[in-house]
């Protein structure tokens, strides 16, 4: 029926994620917006970005309880998209990533997730921080859907670069 | 000429078997599968004779056309102009009234930049009639490729000209009162495909020339989707212009032609200027060549015009009316078999009527792209997105769709293949 290669792309998680669409539903306030397009397939995400007055020092563990003044922490991100499986699914488990960290962690996972995305199939040495979304790294060896993968967290990115270019 | 127009023809599933065999792309597996390539309207596969051809004229004659006195010079000039001739003839029009292109895309840019320079004043007292003025329209539908949209709105903007669109009807068609509403006395030209590239549907051309040349506008026909697949007359047609892509039509990328008539081709101000295209050149100011030459500035894509010529060669041994009788019939079972799949929705006309052989589709709660991925794991190659026509999507509440396109090469193994594999789409995704 179907490969094992296809079966590995669209992992039950991914499916489940795909539906689930967590943080789905833009939600009023936050401090940094981004919308993004993938002109080639008409996918799109609007992506806010919303902070908390917190504790984080930029080297915690995303658990949020890092103590030390300076850093905010991200409360949660919401977003509205349309699009493919892999778009929304790696939508949704950025939305279950990012809340409690920093945005200085946000940006070190993005990071992560580029070199992932870019790699092959071969992974990286060590996805734990990525959390679930390491489940997305079975994409990277379809290099036509890598851009759909990363859509959501190139939006985020941009929401953190609003905000730092903004504090500069 | 409609479908109904054709000659009876006995091609059939052997004969199309017999032409696939000349492709040798088509001859691969992808994927585990044997390849079944359904994106042509995206861009065709090769035949060897295509291919032999290009590689003659590179191993043989390469050489500058319409320059030098050497033998090869003289041997490439008239095999790029007997290429020149030979399409012209497939189109049915005269020669010098085929400009080369790099495509369909440069053709409609060549007229809206001719356009653009008349009405800035080039071309003098004989382009005098092609100038746009801020009262001047442009009408276009909104079923149009971007190809077909996008030089238009630039043209619009340059010009202060208001470009206008014919909308579509639920089922994809235009409606003739609709056009005999849009277009007027104020249009300068209607630009509108002959075929469209998402619904199939085939646009009702003669009588939109009839409307366009009553009130004295000019039009073009985005002949994309029909120069390879429908027996074509321009003359017959009577359009002004009209645009056409050689990849699409089993000839390499990079070459396309420009039909213009005679007359509007030598009235019309260059685009591209330079080298090859002039009279007399002073450093102040330049005389240009008629037509064709005039819009070839630089030195041409020889082995493609030739390869094109070549092309249009093959199509005509099999016959455009056996093409497109051949390529109605897989349309027609395409069609029936998707329309028996829950969750296929069809955008265009949901019988095969006045229908060339591609359908485009929306499958309920599985995106375009994953249908595409789906099928690419069985070997089948189809065409996701939205192919180039955002509006036409827009008109039909969807962002994306998949689009499987026929050509003379396709069978019934290949349409079969394509409705199984759909079929079994939307329970893989888990939504049934």
């Amino acid at each position: 029926m179907a490969s094992p290669e296809l079966a590995g792309l669209y992992q039950q998680v991914i499916l489940d994620h795909s539906k689930l669409r967590k943080g789905s539903g833009l939600v009023d306030g936050g401090v940094a917006e981004s919308h993004q397009l993938n002109p080639t397939c008409g996918d799109e995400i609007t992506l806010r970005l919303h902070l908390v007055e917190g504790s984080g020092t930029g080297t915690g563990t995303g658990t949020g309880d890092v103590g030390a003044a300076g850093e905010p922490i991200i409360e949660r991100l919401s977003w509205d998209g349309q699009g493919c499986s892999i778009s929304m699914a790696s939508a949704s488990l950025l939305s279950e990533l990012a809340p409690g960290l920093t945005p200085t962690e946000l940006t070190e996972r993005i990071a992560l997730f580029r070199e992932m995305m870019r790699s092959r199939g071969a992974g990286v040495e060590d996805d734990e921080p990525l959390g679930d979304a390491a489940v997305l790294e079975s994409v990277s060896k379809y290099i036509a859907r890598v851009k759909c993968a990363m859509l959501a967290w190139v939006a985020a990115e941009d929401t953190v670069q609003q905000v730092t270019a903004g504090r500069a | 000429m409609t479908l109904a127009d054709l000659p009876r023809t006995t091609f059939g599933n052997d004969d199309a078997k017999r032409v696939r065999a000349d492709f040798p792309a088509l001859d691969q597996e992808v994927n585990g599968h044997a390849l079944v390539y359904l994106d042509s309207g995206a861009t065709s596969q090769k035949p060897r004779a295509v291919l032999d051809v290009e590689r003659h004229y590179y191993e043989r004659q390469n050489a500058a056309v319409h320059r030098g006195a050497h033998t090869l010079a003289a041997l490439a000039t008239e095999s790029y102009e007997q290429a020149r001739q030979n399409v012209a003839a497939f189109v049915g029009v005269d020669e010098d009234e085929i400009v080369w292109t790099s495509n369909a895309t440069e053709g409609v840019n060549l007229v809206a930049y001719g356009l653009s320079n008349a009405s800035l004043g080039r071309g003098g007292a004989e382009a005098d009639a092609l100038r746009l003025t801020a009262d001047s329209e442009i009408v276009i539908t909104e079923g149009e490729h971007h190809s077909n949209l996008v030089p238009w709105q630039e043209l619009a903007a340059r010009t202060g000209a208001t470009l206008r669109a014919i909308p579509l009807q639920d089922d994809g068609t235009l409606s003739l009162d609709d056009a005999e509403r849009l277009i007027t006395g104020r249009t300068a030209i209607v630009a509108v495909t002959h075929v469209s590239n998402v619904t199939g549907v085939i646009n009702p051309i003669a009588e939109l020339v009839e409307i366009a040349h009553r009130h004295g506008a000019l039009l073009l026909l985005d002949a994309c989707q029909s120069a390879p697949h429908l027996p074509l007359d321009l003359h017959a047609l009577d359009v002004d212009f009209a645009v056409f892509s050689g990849h699409k039509m089993l000839a390499p990328t990079g070459i396309g032609a420009l039909y213009g008539r005679r007359a509007l081709l030598n009235a019309l101000p260059p685009f591209l200027t330079g080298g090859s295209m002039i009279t007399t050149v002073t450093l102040e100011e330049s005389g240009y060549l008629p037509a064709p030459q005039r819009f070839e500035a630089g030195t041409q894509r020889i082995s493609q015009a030739i390869a094109l010529s070549a092309a249009t060669d093959y199509l005509s041994a099999i016959g455009m009316h056996n093409v497109a009788a051949w390529e109605h019939t897989l349309g027609e079972r395409l069609l029936a078999g998707l329309l028996e799949i829950d969750g296929v929705r069809v955008l265009g006309p949901q019988t095969p009527e006045g229908r060339a052989g591609l359908v485009a589709f929306d499958l309920d709660g599985v995106h375009a792209h994953d249908v595409g991925q789906f099928l690419d794991d069985r070997g089948i190659a189809a065409r996701v997105g939205h192919h180039c026509a955002q509006p036409l999507h827009r008109r039909f509440g969807v962002t994306a769709s998949t689009r499987a396109s026929t050509y003379v090469y396709n069978t019934f193994e290949d349409v079969d293949a394509f409705v199984d594999g759909v079929r079994d789409i939307r329970s893989f995704f888990g939504v049934v």
